[in-house]
C-alpha cells in the first residue's frame, strides 16, 4: 500500500485535474467553448484511462481510503459516460444563458469527482467525502440560473434536505465505528466474519441509519419529498445530472455496502429494501398521476424506477449486482435520454416542461417525437428497448426467489405509470393544437449524445448478452 | 421460408413507411402487394407440407431456431403447425383487407398509418409463430404499441380514452404472464437444472403442485383479457369503437384470436391438471360471455359498438370450445375463431362504410337504407346471417362443433349456451332492421358499395361460405401429428372422425 499504483489512480487524478485545469482556463479567456471543450475533454481522458484498466482488473489499492476493482471501474465509466452526455448536453441550452455560466462545468467535473469517489470507496472516510464533493457542487449547479423560476428555492431545498440526510450518515457511521472500531471496510468485513454475534443495538442500526441516508439520495419513498421540487426548479441538464449520475452513484455505493455486510445482516437489509422498494414503486408512480409538468412526472418516475431497482436485491447470489447494475445502466439511457429530448426543446428560464409544449412534435419533428417517444416506452418498460430487459431481469430475480409481494407490485405499479407516460406520448402524436414548441435547432452535442443513447437503447434492448457479460465480469470482484 | 413470412410484415412497414414520402398510393400499393405475398407463401407452404396440429414429440412444420439470450437459454426460435398456419392465413387475408379498407378512409399521414398497420401484422404474425415463451412475450407485447397507435391517432372522437385504456388493460395482464413465464423457467429449473424458454421443453414440466395453478393463472390473465372474457371484456367495447375501421378489422379479427391462440397452445398443454381443475369456472364464465354479449349487443344503439358486443358472445362460443377441452370442441374453436374472424371483420367494414357515407354510427339515424344501398344491404345480411351462425356459413360449424363438445363435457352448460344464439338471431335482426329496412324518414341517400369494397365483402362472404360448406381442409389441418394427445384432450377417434 505504500508504493503509489499509477495506472490504477490515472481515472481519479485525471478527474480530480479536470476542475483545476478548467478553472485555470476560465481565469485566462473567459470562454464557454473552452471550457465545455475542456471538460469534455478531460472526462473523456478519464474514460480512457478506466478502458486501460478494464473491468476485470484485480483489486487495486489507491491509498487506504479507495480501491479500484472491477466494480469501481464499472460504477466510474458508467458515471463519466453519464456524465459527457450531460456536458453534451449542456452546451447549446447554455448558450442561452446571458450571464457567467463557465463555472457550471468547473462544478459539474466536481460532482462527477465527488460520483466517481463513491464508487470507488474503501473506507467511510472517502464515502463521506466523496458524496460532500457531489452534494456542495449540486447545492450550486441546482440554484445556478437565478431567472430559472423556482430555481432559488429548489437550491435550498436541496441543501437543507441533503444536510439532514448527512447527519443521518454520519450518526450511522459512528455508530459502526463504536462497534467495530475501524473505518476501513476490509476491517469491517473482517471483524463481522470473526464475531460470533452482533451487538444488536450498534451495528445494525447504523446500516439502517445509513441506508436512511442513501435513501434520500437516492429519493426513495419516504424520503422523496425533495425531488419533484429539484427536478423542476433546476435546469433541466442538472436534473439530468441528479436524475442519472447524482443517484447512480449512491446506488452503486449501496451495492458495494449490502454485499460487504451481507454475511452478517443480509436478511434484515433485504427486508427493509423490499419494503422501500414497495413504498417508492407505488408513490412514484400514483402521485406522478397527478402531474402535468413533464419534469415533475420524470421525477417522480425515476422514484418509482429506483423501486423498481430495489427488488433486484430480492435475488440470490451475484443475481443481485448483475441485475441491479444491468437495470442501472438501462436508467441511464433511457432517463438521460427522456432528459435529451426535453433539454432540445428548452432554453434556460423558459423549458418546454408543460405537456402542451409536446402537443403534435411529431407532426413538426418526427424523429425527436419519435425518439421521445421510445425513451416513454422504455421507462413504461416495453420490448425492444433496454428498460424492458432491465425490468425483466428485476422480475426474473424476484421471481427466482419467490419474492411475490414486491414482484406483485412491480407488475402493478407498472400499469399505473404507463398511464401517465402513454398521457405523454398521445400529446406527442395529437394533431397540432396547443402552444407550439420553439423552433430550436438542436447543436451537434445534442444530436450525438441523443443519438448515441437512442442506439444503446434499442441495442440493449434486443441483444443485452454483451452488456450482461461486461456486467457479471465487474460484479465478480463484490464477492471477494 | 418461415423467417420469410415473419420478416414480409416487417419488410413490409418499414418499406411503405419511406414509400410514404414519394407517394401516399405507393405506400398503400407496397403494404398491399407486401400482404398478397405474405398470403401466397403462406398458402405455398400449406400446399407443399403436410399441415397437421403439433403435439409433444413430433416435429414442426417449419422451424427456425437461433440462440438469442444464451445467459437465460433464450432462443429466437419459430415454428409452424396447422394451428398457426391457419391463423398466419386469417392474418394476411385480413391485412389485405384493412389496407384496401382504408384506401379512402385514411387520407393523413398514410405513411405512418401503413406502418403501424403492417406492423401489428408482423406482431400477430410473430405472435402465432413463436416457440420459445420469451420471443412470444416480446412480440405480444411489441404488437400492442402500433395497434395503439391506430387507435389514438387515426380513432373517432374518444379515442385517447380508449387506446390509452386498451394498453393498460392489455399490458398489465401481459405483465402478469411475463411473471408466470419466469416463474414456469424457474420451476422447470428446479426440477430439470436447465434454464429454458423453449415451449417443446416447458410442455412436459410437471405443473400439478399449487405453485403450477397459480403459474396458469398468470397466463390466463393475460389471455383472458385479449380473449376477451367476461369480466375483463371492458376495454373492448371502447377499443373496438372508437377505432379506425382498419383498427377494428384488426382487432376483432386478430387480436382477440392471439388470447385464443395462447389458450390453445399455452395453458392446455403445459397446464392439463390446472385447466382441469379451472374448466368448470372457465366454462361458467364462456357462457356469461355469451348471454351477456348478445343482451349488451341488442341494447346498443351505436353499430359499431353493437358488433364488438357481439364479439364477446362469439368469442364466449370459443372459451367454452376451449375449456370443454375434446376434440369436436376444440375444432370448433378453431373454426369459429376463422369465422369470426372473417363475419366480424366483415361487419366493421360495413360499419365504417356506413360511417363514412351518413357520419354516424347510430343506427336511429339510420333506416331504410337498402332502398339507396341494395348491394350493401344484401351483403350486410349475408354477414349477419353468418354471424348468428346460420347452416352453410361459417360461424355455423364453428359454433355446431363448440356446442356438440360442450354437451359432452355437460349438457347444462351445452343448454345455454345455445340460448346465446338465438340472442344472437335477435340483435342481428335489429341491425339490418334498423339501418336497411323500415321507412326512409329522414331521405338518407348513400352510394353503394364501391368496386374495391365491393371486391373485399365478396371474397371475406365466399370464405365463409367455403368454411360454411367445406370445413374439412381446415379440420385436417388440426389433426394431431402423433396421437399421443394427454386423454384429456382425446374423447373419441371415430367420434372426430364422424365430425369431418
Amino acid at each position: 500500500m505504500t508504493s503509489f499504483d499509477v495506472a490504477a489512480s490515472f481515472p481519479l487524478l485525471a478527474l480530480t485535474a479536470g476542475p483545476v485545469v478548467v478553472m485555470l482556463a476560465i481565469a485566462l479567456r473567459r470562454s464557454h467553448a473552452v471550457a465545455a471543450g475542456l471538460s469534455a475533454a478531460w472526462l473523456i481522458v478519464a474514460l480512457l484511462g478506466l478502458a486501460a484498466l478494464g473491468v476485470s482488473s484485480p483489486a487495486r489499492s489507491v491509498t487506504s481510503l479507495l480501491t479500484m476493482d472491477g466494480f469501481a471501474v464499472f460504477g466510474m465509466g458508467l458515471l463519466v459516460l453519464a456524465a459527457l452526455a450531460v456536458v453534451m448536453l449542456s452546451y447549446r441550452y447554455l448558450r442561452g444563458y446571458t450571464g457567467w455560466r463557465e463555472e457550471y462545468y468547473v462544478l459539474l467535473l466536481i460532482a462527477t469527482l465527488g460520483a466517481a469517489v463513491l464508487v470507488a470507496c474503501d473506507h467511510f472516510a472517502s464515502f463521506f467525502l466523496g458524496l460532500e464533493a457531489l452534494s456542495v457542487s449540486l447545492y450550486a449547479l441546482i440554484a445556478f440560473f437565478p431567472g430559472q423560476p423556482h430555481s432559488l428555492e429548489a437550491g435550498l431545498k436541496y441543501l437543507v434536505l441533503a444536510a439532514t440526510s448527512a447527519a443521518f450518515l454520519l450518526l450511522g457511521i459512528a455508530l459502526i465505528y463504536a462497534d467495530i472500531g475501524t473505518l476501513q471496510f476490509e476491517t469491517i468485513v473482517a471483524a463481522l466474519a470473526n464475531r460470533i454475534e452482533l451487538r444488536p443495538l450498534l451495528f445494525a442500526p447504523g446500516m439502517v441509519l445509513i441506508l436512511v441516508g442513501i435513501g434520500f439520495k437516492l429519493a426513495l419513498a419516504p424520503f422523496h419529498m425533495w425531488t419533484p421540487d429539484i427536478y423542476q426548479g433546476a435546469p433541466a441538464p442538472v436534473a439530468a445530472f441528479v436524475a442519472s449520475v447524482s443517484k447512480g452513484a449512491t446506488f452503486l455505493l449501496l451495492l458495494r455496502l449490502y454485499h460487504l455486510t451481507a454475511p452478517a445482516i443480509e436478511g434484515t437489509m433485504q427486508a427493509l429494501l423490499a419494503g422501500l422498494a414497495v413504498v417508492s414503486m407505488l408513490t412514484g408512480n400514483l402521485l406522478a398521476l397527478l402531474q402535468q409538468n413533464v419534469k415533475r412526472i420524470l421525477a417522480y418516475s425515476s422514484i418509482g424506477h429506483l423501486g423498481y431497482l430495489l427488488v433486484a436485491f430480492q435475488g440470490t447470489g451475484p443475481m443481485i449486482a448483475n441485475t441491479a447494475s444491468f437495470y442501472l445502466v438501462a436508467y441511464f439511457v433511457t432517463m438521460l435520454g427522456a432528459f435529451a429530448v426535453l433539454i432540445i426543446l428548452s432554453a434556460p428560464g423558459r423549458e418546454a416542461e408543460r405537456i402542451d409544449d409536446y402537443r403534435g412534435l411529431f407532426w413538426r419533428r418526427p424523429l425527436l417525437a419519435g425518439v421521445f417517444t421510445l425513451m416513454l416506452l422504455s421507462l413504461a418498460g416495453i420490448p425492444l428497448t433496454a428498460g424492458f430487459m432491465g425490468k425483466l431481469w428485476v422480475l426474473a430475480a424476484g421471481t427466482s426467489a419467490g419474492a411475490w409481494t414486491p414482484v406483485i407490485v412491480l407488475v402493478a405499479a407498472s400499469a399505473v405509470g404507463l398511464y401517465y407516460y402513454l398521457r405523454v406520448v398521445v400529446a406527442l402524436y395529437e394533431p397540432g393544437r396547443g402552444a407550439p414548441a420553439p423552433a430550436m435547432r438542436a447543436g451537434w452535442g445534442e444530436n450525438l449524445a441523443l443519438g448515441s443513447l437512442t442506439v444503446l437503447l434499442v441495442w440493449f434492448g434486443i441483444y443485452p448478452s454483451r452488456l450482461l457479460k461486461v456486467v457479471a465480469l465487474a460484479m465478480a470482484s463484490l464477492w471477494r | 421460408m418461415i423467417l420469410a413470412i415473419f420478416l414480409l410484415p416487417i419488410a413490409g412497414a418499414l418499406l411503405a413507411g419511406a414509400a410514404a414520402r414519394v407517394s401516399a398510393p405507393l405506400s398503400r400499393w407496397l403494404s398491399l402487394l407486401v400482404l398478397c405475398a405474405g398470403l401466397v407463401l403462406t398458402l405455398v407452404v400449406w400446399s407443399g407440407h403436410q399441415a397437421t396440429l403439433w403435439a409433444p414429440g413430433a416435429s414442426w412444420m417449419l422451424e427456425l431456431d437461433r440462440p438469442w439470450l444464451p445467459l437465460l437459454g433464450v432462443h429466437f426460435h419459430l415454428a409452424m403447425d396447422g394451428l398457426s398456419l391457419l391463423l398466419i392465413l386469417l392474418t394476411y387475408f385480413l391485412g389485405i383487407v384493412s389496407v384496401l379498407i382504408s384506401w379512402r378512409e385514411i387520407r393523413e399521414r398514410v405513411g405512418f398509418f401503413h406502418l403501424c398497420l403492417l406492423f401489428v401484422l408482423a406482431g400477430v404474425v410473430a405472435v402465432f409463430l413463436a416457440a420459445d415463451l420469451f420471443l412470444f412475450y416480446f412480440v405480444w407485447e411489441l404488437m400492442l404499441v402500433p395497434m395503439y397507435f391506430l387507435i389514438a391517432i387515426w380513432g373517432h372522437e374518444n379515442r385517447r380514452y380508449a387506446a390509452i385504456k386498451f394498453f393498460i388493460f392489455t399490458q398489465a395482464s401481459g405483465l402478469l404472464m411475463l411473471v408466470a413465464i419466469l416463474a414456469l423457467t424457474f420451476l422447470h429449473y428446479r426440477l430439470t437444472g436447465v434454464y429454458t424458454f423453449q415451449y417443446n421443453e416447458l410442455v412436459g414440466t410437471r405443473t400439478g403442485s399449487p405453485t403450477g395453478s397459480w403459474i396458469m393463472l398468470g397466463f390466463l390473465a393475460a389471455f383472458a383479457v385479449k380473449l376477451p372474457a367476461v369480466p375483463v371484456h371492458t376495454w373492448l367495447p371502447d377499443a373496438h369503437t372508437e377505432a379506425p375501421t382498419a383498427g377494428s378489422v384488426l382487432l376483432a379479427g386478430l387480436l382477440l384470436k392471439t388470447g385464443a391462440y395462447g389458450m390453445l397452445r399455452f395453458v392446455l398443454p403445459i397446464f392439463p391438471e390446472g385447466t382441469a381443475k379451472l374448466a368448470t369456472l372457465m366454462m361458467v364464465l364462456a357462457v356469461i360471455g355469451i348471454l351477456y354479449g348478445a343482451f349488451m349487443a341488442f341494447a346498443q344503439t351505436d353499430i359499431k359498438r353493437l358488433v364488438a358486443y357481439t364479439s364477446v358472445s362469439h368469442m364466449g362460443f370459443v372459451l367454452l370450445g376451449i375449456f370443454a377441452r375434446n376434440e369436436f370442441a376444440l375444432r370448433g374453436a378453431v373454426v369459429q375463431m376463422l369465422a369470426h374472424g372473417l363475419s366480424t371483420g366483415a361487419l366493421f367494414v360495413v360499419a365504417g362504410i356506413v360511417q363514412a357515407r351518413l357520419h354516424t354510427r347510430e343506427l336511429g339515424g339510420m333506416g331504410g337504407l337498402w332502398t339507396t344501398a341494395p348491394l350493401l344491404g344484401g351483403l350486410t345480411l349475408a354477414f349477419v346471417m353468418s354471424s348468428v351462425g346460420l347452416p352453410g356459413l361459417g360461424d355455423f360449424v364453428g359454433e355446431f362443433l363448440i356446442l356438440l363438445g360442450a354437451y359432452q363435457r355437460s349438457i347444462g352448460f351445452a343448454v345455454v349456451a345455445t340460448l346465446g344464439m338465438i340472442a344472437a338471431l335477435v340483435y342481428g335482426l335489429k341491425v339490418v332492421q334498423d339501418a336497411f329496412h323500415g321507412p326512409n324518414l329522414r331521405r338518407l341517400r348513400m352510394r353503394d358499395v364501391l368496386p374495391h369494397e365491393g371486391a373485399v365483402l365478396l371474397v371475406m362472404l365466399a370464405g365463409l361460405i367455403c368454411i360454411g360448406l367445406y370445413p374439412r381442409r381446415l379440420l385436417h389441418a388440426l389433426d394431431p401429428s402423433v396421437p399421443s394427445l394427454p386423454p384429456a384432450t382425446v374423447m373419441s377417434d371415430t367420434g372426430a372422425r364422424a365430425a369431418r
